[in-house]
């Protein structure tokens, strides 16, 4: 039957009116996505809280209240009310450790995904562009790395290069790169020998002018819906390094790195074990929700589904 | 067929020369002295240090050392562990089956309630069991096991008193070792309440190893339903006057099972890492909490080949996934 | 009386655009043993009508009509379970894409003969037995063998026949052919045309055949429905319609036809779109 469009592309456009109507036509399909607008505003108060998390968290995150260990949430027997979620075992406020660690949660999503991203990119076109041996060495290499289970390979990778956040987040990156890369190479390979990347030949683009200048844009969406999903991976990826003692190092407030600290209070203290894996799960969850909307506003192809 | 399968055992050569790399070399891209950073931070005597570093090959060429370890691999020597000084193949193959056993069930489970809920969420698209099944896979696909299989502690085992934290079976039992899989052994040994504690132990960890497996395998399902029925020759099954049920379970099912298989094959890695977390979480004495605990002793020996050993299951595990995937799709059986 | 009669069929759309309608008010009415051709462009809903007959819409789609009679009992009006015993049974269907409506996960005499064991009532023996002589009746040579064949193995033409087999394995009294044989090259256009036509004479059931080639339609058809953007525009015997069409729409489409050809170049139903602009 006929496809519903948005709107029809009519007369000849500058480019700034072009992408403002692409704009226009993925904002009209985004929306329609209840889930995926919920998402996105979680996530915003994720990133709000994150840069204003010195002005709003009540107290140091690091601060210890030696009178205060693991006192539970104001509303139950024994909370105290200048400790909204309840201390941890050490006497740290938890609702400030929470509120500082949307801070490492969204620095690692953004930092292993610009990483994985602008590696995959330029290993991907490399291949895609060249093809012949480059592509092959690349392609196997990149098999190669998916042949491990991500964790466990970053756990290795932390191993070696030893336990910490940036070692954690260069670990996550380095599993996460082949999917950018295979992506990218796919595109390249379908846009390649498209008229319009001939004609920029004919006209006598370089190759590398070629190649992120006019390839590139032409790809843009499976790498966002990539990059979206890597976030939430990195996210929780780096939470589970963390949980295992080889992300962040305590006193970080890293959700993980607190929810291995709390590990042994489990049956007592349920605060200190429940709060940070909702914190987890609620960031992952808002990425993940807007993942789904990004993928069916960007991809025509799986809108129907 | 027969050349499908060659051409795909083809293909994993060049793969599985690169994992022997990568398990080699992340000892020798160490810097420093390996020797040393396997000791820790302990020390080590000069004597010993010489002892190992030629026990282990470091004082020869590069190339002569990979092609040594190749050579060894052949044979089934993967060295031994540094702490237990057993072979690292003998660990391995002791704490394997527990693995399985607990990657077996929490598939099975993922398969078994993941398809059928991927099928009915398709048909009835819209509804109110497609949206909260769907809101259920999302949170599920979101879900730090880590933390889930903590709750699930303290309300099963902490609330309710139902399960038990850790381990495989009660320390009450004992009986020999006949398959390795604690729910037939503990059958076979005949002794009363075994098989109930085996399953005890088992549930939570399996649960908790199902979760992202489950979610994926229910919106997979899901979405490849909806496109199967929107095919031609669903149409001409309904108007061929069949009935909605084999439409659904024959027509349609069989097709939009071909992907699903594949996704099912590839949960084997996000089990693997996933095994290391709840392993962990449970302590059970698999090889993912051997991983872990061989990574934090500084056992390089167990770590490199246990990461070998891995990837090399895993790989073929991929493999037998896409022979399957030649078996029950019939455009590429009779290529 | 009519053994299908349809009166005032409307079919409406949900999208996310809006509603649709892609009929509007269509009467059909076919007898028994007649060949009714109903024409028009991709779009014109005459596909769509049918499938409204079959109950095959999706659930997006409305379907209104003021009656649809077959053979004496309102389709719309019976139980849903009734219906469905008449689908598949006394009216079938088959479509223009031919590989694409057959299972490929299937061999084509699975689904052949499950036609014959559900619908008829056959156990495996006598399905396979019957299925070999009406492979063999619609022309599919080494009926035997190629019953254990997929859909990819077979060319578009012999996935035709396979679905005219599946079609009258249930002696219907009915066959609404959808274009069959506009994904197929045109040497084996005029062979399943023949087939269509010869079966329809021979087990004397009624056949709709939806096309959009004027020539189709003077080979085959008794009578003729002309359709255009959901409405009906001409209803005529088909000696009638090509001797003196009455609609506008009618005259282009005829004029279309290659050997009307006037001057150097084809008229296309777009000039009638525009002629009828200016109007």
């Amino acid at each position: 039957m006929t496809q519903p469009v948005a709107n029809q592309p009519t007369a000849r456009l500058s480019d700034a009116a072009i992408r403002r109507q692409m704009l226009a036509e993925f904002w009209f399909y985004f929306r329609q996505n209840r889930g995926a607008v919920i998402g996105m505003w979680v996530f915003l108060a994720l990133v709000f809280i994150a840069i204003f998390a010195q002005v709003i968290a009540p107290h140091d995150p690091t601060q210890q209240y030696r009178d205060a260990l693991l006192v539970p949430p104001v509303w139950q027997e024994g909370g105290r009310a200048e400790f909204l979620l309840g201390t941890d075992a050490v006497g740290r406020d938890m609702l400030s450790r929470l509120i500082y660690g949307a801070q490492f949660s969204l620095f690692i999503g953004i930092v292993v995904v610009a990483i994985a991203l602008i590696g995959g990119i330029f290993v991907g076109l490399l291949a895609g562009f060249f093809g012949g041996w480059v592509d092959t060495v690349i392609m196997r290499v990149m098999d190669v790395i998916l042949a491990f289970p991500s964790l466990l390979l970053a756990l290795v990778l932390v191993a070696v290069l030893g336990p910490g956040l940036i070692n954690a987040m260069i670990a996550i990156a380095i599993v996460y790169q082949p999917h950018f890369a295979r992506l990218t190479r796919a595109a390249v390979m379908g846009e390649k020998e498209r008229e319009y990347v001939t004609a920029a030949r004919v006209a006598g683009a370089g190759k590398l002018r070629l190649m992120f200048k006019t390839i590139l844009p032409n790809c843009l969406a499976p790498l966002i819906v990539q990059a979206t999903l890597s976030f939430s991976s990195a996210v929780l990826d780096a939470a589970a390094l963390g949980f295992l003692g080889m992300g962040a190092q305590p006193p970080a407030s890293e959700w993980g790195t607190m929810l291995a600290e709390a590990r042994e209070f489990i049956l007592r203290a349920w605060w200190v074990v429940t709060l940070p894996g909702l914190a987890i799960l609620i960031s992952v969850l808002a990425i993940n929700l807007m993942g789904d909307g990004l993928r069916d506003a960007l991809d025509p192809k799986l809108k129907r589904s | 067929m027969i050349r499908f399968i060659l051409s795909k055992l083809l293909y994993l050569v060049p793969t599985f020369i690169g994992i022997t790399i990568i398990a080699f070399g992340f000892v020798r891209i160490l810097p420093g002295d390996p020797v040393l950073l396997m000791a820790g931070e302990r020390g080590i005597s000069p004597e010993r240090h010489a002892e190992l570093s030629a026990q282990l090959g470091f004082d020869r060429p590069i190339w002569e050392q990979y092609f040594d370890f190749l050579g060894r691999l052949f044979q089934g020597d993967l060295g031994n562990s540094l702490v237990t000084k057993k072979p690292v193949l003998d660990e391995f193959l002791t704490l394997f089956p527990a693995t399985v056993e607990l990657g077996l069930v929490a598939i099975l489970l993922a398969t078994l309630i993941g398809v059928p809920v991927g099928v009915l969420a398709a048909i009835k698209r819209g509804s109110w069991f497609d949206q909260v099944s769907m809101t259920a896979a999302l949170v599920g696909f979101s879900m730090p096991i880590f933390w889930w299989g903590l709750l699930l502690i303290i309300f099963f085992s902490g609330v309710l008193g139902w399960t038990p934290v850790s381990g495989r079976i009660s320390l009450l039992y004992f009986f020999p070792d006949v398959t390795g899989f604690m729910l037939i052994d503990s059958l076979l040994s005949g002794q009363k309440g075994a098989f109930a504690s085996a399953l005890s132990h088992l549930i939570l960890p399996s649960v908790v190893l199902a979760t992202i497996p489950l979610a994926v395998i229910a919106r997979q399902t899901r979405s490849a339903m909806l496109e199967v029925m929107g095919e031609d020759y669903v149409r001409t099954a309904r108007a061929k006057g069949m009935s909605q049920a084999r439409v659904v379970g024959v027509h349609a099912l069989r097709n939009a099972m071909i992907p699903v298989i594949t996704t099912i094959g590839l949960q084997i890695g996000v089990l693997m890492a996933g095994a290391i977390l709840t392993e962990s979480i449970f302590s059970w004495p698999g090889i993912g909490k051997w991983m872990i605990d061989s990574i934090a002793r500084r056992d390089y020996p167990v770590v490199q080949s246990g990461l070998l050993l891995i990837a090399g299951l895993v790989m073929v595990v991929n493999l037998l996934v896409d022979l399957t995937y030649g078996l029950i799709n019939p455009r590429i059986r009779h290529k | 009386m009519a053994l299908l009669e349809i009166r005032n069929l409307t079919v409406r759309f949900e999208t996310s655009a809006g509603a649709f309608t892609a009929v509007d008010g269509v009467d059909v009415s076919v007898d028994g043993r007649e060949v009714l051709a109903i024409v028009g462009e991709s779009g014109s809903g005459k596909s769509v009508s049918m499938l409204a007959v079959m109950g095959l819409l999706p659930d997006t789609a409305t379907v209104t009509a003021d009656a649809m009679i077959y053979d004496g009992r309102d389709l719309l009006a019976m139980p849903v379970a009734e219906r469905q015993k008449l689908i598949g049974r006394e009216i079938t269907m088959i479509f223009q894409e031919p590989i694409a409506s057959l299972n490929p996960s299937f061999t084509v005499g699975f689904q052949i003969e499950e036609v014959l064991r559900f619908n008829m009532g056959m156990d495996r023996k006598a399905a396979r037995r019957r299925a070999i002589e009406l492979f063999d009746a619609v022309g599919i040579p080494e009926p035997q063998t190629k019953l254990d064949a997929y859909p990819h193995q077979m060319s578009g033409g012999q996935c035709q026949r396979v679905m005219i087999a599946m079609a009258i394995a249930s002696n219907p009294r009915l066959l609404i052919a959808d274009e069959p044989t506009t994904a197929l090259d045109v040497t084996i256009q005029k062979q399943i045309l023949d087939l269509l036509m010869d079966l329809q004479e021979r087990h004397g059931m009624a056949l709709i055949l939806i096309t959009h080639d004027m020539g189709v339609v003077a080979e085959t058809a008794d009578r003729v429905i002309v359709q255009y953007k959901g409405r009906k525009m001409e209803e005529a015997d088909v000696l009638n319609l090509f001797e003196n069409p009455q609609h506008a729409y009618t005259r282009a489409l005829l004029s279309a036809l290659p050997e009307n050809a006037t001057g150097d170049r084809l008229s296309t139903v777009a000039d009638f779109m525009a002629a009828e602009a200016i109007q």
